[in-house]
């Protein structure tokens, strides 16, 4: 098995870090707000199946921001350059929360590259006609202790807390929860026109949701499921709004399912290998 | 020395009422509109009664919180532009980067200055961090917001031969053309606001006139770099019409009255820091870096933040936000005694800073009442005020700049 490695790509003038692991059919994942911390088990658990890409968003990570970029779709277009500089085919396209917005934005524009598309807990839509409708919890205006409960099952597990950070990651939490303000400030972690082209994603869909997810509630999670045609809608039990963390191990069995990927070894041997590749994230 | 007469407007009758958070989720209930009308009425009418008294009116804003029911500067300032015939009215400031529409501002500034026939001068604020999540102004992209509105504004106060059209980053219009113009020639002047030091060569830059509050000794650095940046641009020493500090100030006829109106004042900044934690820092307000170095600090029981404390005169600093009257009134952040004694303050102040042109006062605050702040601006007026018009400082030279220490 190889070692999680990364590497910083150059495209089209924006610098990326990315990390990969395995071989294989080609696995790219999309974090959440919260960057690739705690992502090393997942990744580590799909690496037995697929060759996995996880990029750092420009503006996430030590990926720079690039002054001119504002919006999700500069996000999303990103993304879609690197599937094409790297020429990556038949992907399996996943997206953890924020980063499901992203994959669903990549989605309608064009799935040339995308064979499967995975949502996990995928903010980005807006589904209520009722203006007032709190559909997904506000992240910077919560209490940091509410935003931990509804997060997490396992909060005093997950949630971050400063006494046992680095300060490189002390630093990256802070520029990741900059750029998530900057993509998510106003509207407020949607496209509002994106509920309107879902039709468009025409490759085979995945949604995973946190049963005890209050960021987005599992409600939430299967009404959006259901604006994308054919989309399988699935919960994670044991998790909230993190999946991908809290049950790293039937996360990356589900995906690899799914989209047909050889088969996983047992989960155990994944979380240990995972928990030792951690420190790298 | 011009003074100016402020307040935020306090609601605070509600203050001991309810325990926990002032700003930004405090539920609008709490308000008893007739009550919210008596304190208008007070606020107004001791800015009504400045302008007999040769005092200017200075009026700021702040959205969805118990400290402050000024929701717009220019609201109160255009009533007090029709009803007041010699100060000037400052608004500081307008919150331009929150602001959707900086042409509807142009046209504001440009309708309250004919009103006065040419006595509005124009200030300008990025806003309180806390106010962005009442704005929905995304606060990474603030500055830049803040920028593009400023030049807008004034493109739109200055241009009059013709519609002109903006295609910016952040706003797009086209064919504006504000009505009326203003009334001062060019525009009157702009004023902006800084706690640190570091914005004061920006300032400086822009000629506009910088503000401070309640940074006593703190102030001098903001006001040398400004200095300093004239000095390199060739533009000479600035005049102290340029600067501006605002401190709580209470003058009466014993000291411990004064102090005892200080005191009811300084509820403003007792009540600062009644906010959720959530709202004290939103992403992007400050450059990352800061706020993990922030976090870093945070982690030792013992740090406490630059940010909220003042300096004495023995060079030790005190919290601002719990510190005692005698305290604030040594770290010239509260002017208050008799007029002798204020008097006395002020100049040790002023010869500190190397001499500032506006005084600030925040003459009410917090639950001070009505006939407290009228006999204490009467008696400013009367028994400090003429003996601050030839405060000299002498040969004044701005100390050489230093590299900003980024904590305590």
């Amino acid at each position: 098995m190889a070692p999680l490695s990364e590497s910083t790509v150059q495209c089209h003038g924006v610098s990326a870090e990315i990390f990969e692991q395995g071989s294989g059919r080609p696995v790219v994942f999309l974090h959440s707000g919260d960057g690739l911390v705690h992502c090393a088990p997942l990744i580590e658990g799909l690496s037995h199946s697929a060759r996995v890409l996880a990029p750092s968003h420009p503006g996430f990570g030590h990926t720079a921001l690039p002054s001119a970029f504002r919006y999700v779709d500069d996000l999303a277009y990103f993304h879609l350059d690197l599937l094409d500089q790297l020429g990556l085919d038949d992907i399996v396209l996943v997206g953890a929360s924020f980063g499901g917005w992203i994959a669903q934005e990549m989605a309608i524009r064009s799935t040339a590259r995308i064979g499967h598309l995975v949502l996990i807990d995928a903010l980005g839509v807006r589904l209520s006609a009722d203006e007032t409708a709190v559909e997904i919890a506000d992240l910077f205006a919560l209490h940091p202790d509410e935003v931990a409960r509804r997060s997490w099952v396992q909060p005093q597990r997950w949630a971050r807390n400063a006494t046992q950070m680095s300060d490189d990651e002390l630093l990256v939490a802070a520029r990741n929860r900059e750029s998530l303000s900057l993509f998510g400030w106003m509207p407020y972690m949607v496209n509002p026109l994106l509920r309107r082209w879902l039709h468009r994603i025409d490759v085979p869909t995945l949604v995973l949701w946190g049963e005890a997810d209050q960021i987005a509630s599992a409600e939430y999670g299967r009404a959006c499921a259901a604006a994308i045609p054919g989309a399988v809608f699935q919960l994670i039990a044991g998790a909230a709004h993190y999946p991908g963390v809290e049950q790293p191990a039937a996360v990356a069995s589900e995906i690899v399912r799914f989209a047909g990927l050889p088969a996983c070894v047992p989960a155990s041997t994944a979380a240990l290998a995972g928990a030792q590749a951690q420190a790298s994230l | 020395m011009r003074v100016w007469q402020f307040t935020e407007q306090p609601y605070h009758p509600v203050w001991d009422a309810v325990p926990g958070p002032l700003k930004n989720v405090l539920p609008n209930s709490h308000i008893d509109p007739r009550i919210a009308a008596d304190l208008y009425d007070q606020y107004l009418d001791q800015w009504q009664m400045c302008d007999d008294l040769g005092i200017n009116i200075l009026i700021n804003e702040h959205h969805a919180t118990a400290t402050s029911m000024s929701a717009s500067c220019t609201l109160p300032l255009a009533v007090l532009a029709r009803t007041t015939k010699k100060v000037r009215l400052m608004s500081l400031g307008i919150p331009i980067a929150n602001r959707p529409d900086p042409v509807r501002v142009a046209e504001e500034i440009a309708m309250i200055d004919c009103y006065s026939r040419g006595r509005f001068e124009m200030g300008f604020v990025r806003g309180a961090q806390y106010e962005v999540f009442a704005a929905m102004g995304d606060p990474v992209t603030q500055t830049r917001r803040f920028g593009e509105a400023y030049r807008l504004i004034l493109k739109a106060l200055t241009t009059h031969d013709a519609p002109f059209d903006w295609q910016g980053e952040f706003f797009q219009y086209r064919g504006v053309n504000i009505w009326p113009r203003c009334y001062q020639d060019p525009h009157p002047p702009v004023w902006m606001v800084s706690i640190g030091a570091g914005p004061g060569a920006w300032i400086g830059e822009q000629r506009a006139r910088v503000a401070t509050f309640l940074t006593g000794r703190d102030s001098k650095k903001l006001f040398d770099g400004y200095r300093s940046r004239w000095i390199e641009l060739g533009w000479g020493m600035p005049p102290p019409e340029q600067f501006g500090y605002m401190a709580m100030m209470a003058v009466a006829d014993t000291e411990a009255e004064a102090k005892r109106r200080a005191w009811h004042i300084a509820g403003y900044t007792r009540t600062q820091t009644r906010l959720a934690p959530q709202f004290n820092s939103p992403p992007g307000y400050t450059p990352a870096r800061f706020v993990a170095l922030d976090q870093r600090l945070r982690t030792d029981p013992a740090y406490v933040a630059e940010s909220r404390t003042v300096q004495r005169s023995d060079g030790s600093r005190v919290p601002l936000y719990d510190a005692t009257i005698d305290d604030l009134i040594d770290a010239h952040v509260v002017f208050a005694g008799t007029a002798d004694q204020v008097f006395e303050q002020v100049r040790a102040y002023n010869r500190h800073v190397g001499g500032i042109g506006n005084l600030l006062m925040m003459g009410q605050g917090g639950d001070l009442s009505h006939a407290d702040t009228v006999d204490s601006l009467q008696r400013f007026s009367r028994d400090v005020l003429p003996r601050l018009q030839d405060l000299q400082v002498g040969d004044y030279q701005p100390a050489p700049a230093t590299p900003q220490p980024i904590a305590a």
